[in-house]
């Protein structure tokens, strides 16, 4: 567990002096809802805000989560890590951490967002908002941490992770388009349980299967 | 310490048999077979594309080999507790550009569960002399700087085997003899080194052992004699067809 917490206060510390991730981050999800919001009819756009709000988070958070591994790609210092004495699994753990607190930013801004320019009910029933939105946050940090990590060593990664990512992301982003859609007309999380479920299912493989296969999946 | 280094004395450190590597259709290693005892000191040359720094990573257990069987101090390199025992100097520093020196090697200190971290890593940057810029990032520290920092970090936890990549890469004349003395200091100490390099003479003033690798194997392997000096460029030369740094 110190070895996590190493590993994310030393991310956190980066990312706190550069401001590279966030600062991107929220440029990006600024600009493409920018673009969907003049795109639309406004008198339906309340109503897309569900869709409008995932597949912002989803295309943006995967140009966050590359820059996680980037950061470990300058002076090699990837093997620096994979050199320490530690559950190579930590690293995993320590990883998607620093991407869900990164990425969990990024979706507040862009929750209020959505309410400014799309008039999405992110209010109707907050507690829920955020639940959903944890859930999804959860299972797209555990899936593309892994194959971040997969496709860094890759010459061609910018294109590689999001094709391997995004067909895997399609059961999660249904789901989270779903549920959110239920809690932001005023629904309790109980009548989007069914989505809920699959959702909180999506996180337990995707971030077991992480820490599990992070070893072998990093060996050369 | 001492009790430590001499438990290893005379114990086989690694035993490599028929190690392969290859990338894709790339083959870098083939039926590479070495052993190496505790205390001796490693000089591998061979030319550029030969397995020098394949062979290193293997060993440091940074990849896996795709052939053949790799132990280090008996156990497999992946193992947790035999990578706590190897430091690593390769090409890259390992370190973070963003991080100051000390920042660094706090990192790395801690990450190998150290609880008397500041004192050791503030002990290594007078060692190495980088007390002065410690609060700089690495950045901006020059060739020379990075590499003695880099062998702080590689250091740090006092390995009991040590492997170097090309160390005297980019130095001036005066930090790559501080590191040749710095590499004299641990086989005093009883450290295992294994140093992979092109550079002949540096090479041979820290060297017990001389191993010339050609096309991923063992092509040569000889014990530091007094005509070694004399011997080992006409010996590269047959083997490689290069001529010798």
């Amino acid at each position: 567990m110190s070895a996590v917490w190493r590993i994310l206060h030393k991310d956190l510390v980066l990312e706190l002096r550069t401001r590279e991730a966030v600062s991107g981050l929220i440029v990006l999800v600024l600009l493409i809802l920018l673009t969907f919001t003049f795109a639309m009819d406004p008198e339906g756009a309340g109503n897309a805000a569900p869709a409008v709000q995932w597949v912002t988070f989803v295309f943006a958070g995967l140009m966050a989560i590359q820059r996680a591994f980037l950061v470990e790609r300058e002076n090699g210092a990837w093997y620096g890590l994979l050199l320490c004495p530690i559950d190579r699994g930590a690293i995993f753990v320590a990883k998607m951490a620093s991407n869900v607190i990164v990425l969990g930013l990024a979706q507040l801004v862009l929750l209020a967002l959505l309410a400014l320019f799309l008039g999405a009910s992110v209010l109707a029933a907050p507690l829920a908002v955020l639940f959903v939105n944890f859930l999804g946050l959860i299972g797209f940090a555990a899936l593309a941490t892994l194959f971040a990590a997969i496709s860094v060593r890759l010459r061609a990664r910018e294109m590689m992770l999001p094709l391997l990512v995004l067909p895997l992301l399609v059961p999660l982003v249904i789901c989270a388009v779903e549920a959110s859609r239920i809690v932001m007309s005023g629904g309790t999380v109980a009548s989007a349980g069914s989505w809920l479920r699959v959702l909180a299912t999506f996180d337990v493989i995707f971030s077991v299967a992480g820490w599990m296969l992070f070893e072998q999946l990093v060996q050369e | 310490m001492a009790e430590r280094v001499s438990g290893l004395a005379g114990g086989l450190v690694v035993h490599a048999e028929s190690l392969g590597k290859a990338f894709g259709r790339s083959v870098v290693l083939r039926d590479l077979t070495l052993s190496v005892t505790a205390g001796e000191a490693l000089a591998v040359f061979g030319p550029n594309g030969a397995g020098k720094s394949t062979t290193l990573r293997l060993l440091a257990g940074l990849m896996a080999p795709t052939t053949g069987e790799l132990c280090v101090f008996g156990d497999p390199v992946a193992h947790p507790d035999v990578r706590r025992r190897i430091g690593l100097v390769a090409h890259q520093s390992f370190l973070y550009p963003d991080l100051t020196a000390r920042e660094n090697l706090l990192f790395y200190a801690r990450m190998y569960g150290f609880a008397d971290a500041e004192a050791r890593v503030d002990a290594w940057l007078e060692r190495v002399a980088l007390a002065d810029v410690a609060g700089r990032a690495v950045r901006l520290f020059s060739r020379g700087m990075e590499q003695r920092l880099s062998l702080a970090r590689a250091l740090l936890h006092e390995p009991d085997l040590v492997l170097l990549d090309e160390p005297w890469s980019g130095l001036d004349a005066d930090a790559a003899d501080w590191l040749g003395t710095m590499l004299l200091e641990l086989r005093g100490r009883g450290r295992t080194i294994v140093v992979a390099t092109h550079d002949f003479e540096r090479g041979l003033a820290v060297a017990t052992r001389v191993l010339i690798v050609h096309r991923g194997r063992v092509a040569w392997d000889a014990p530091v004699q007094a005509d070694t000096a004399a011997t080992l460029g006409s010996v590269y030369r047959e083997i490689t067809g290069a001529v010798a740094a």
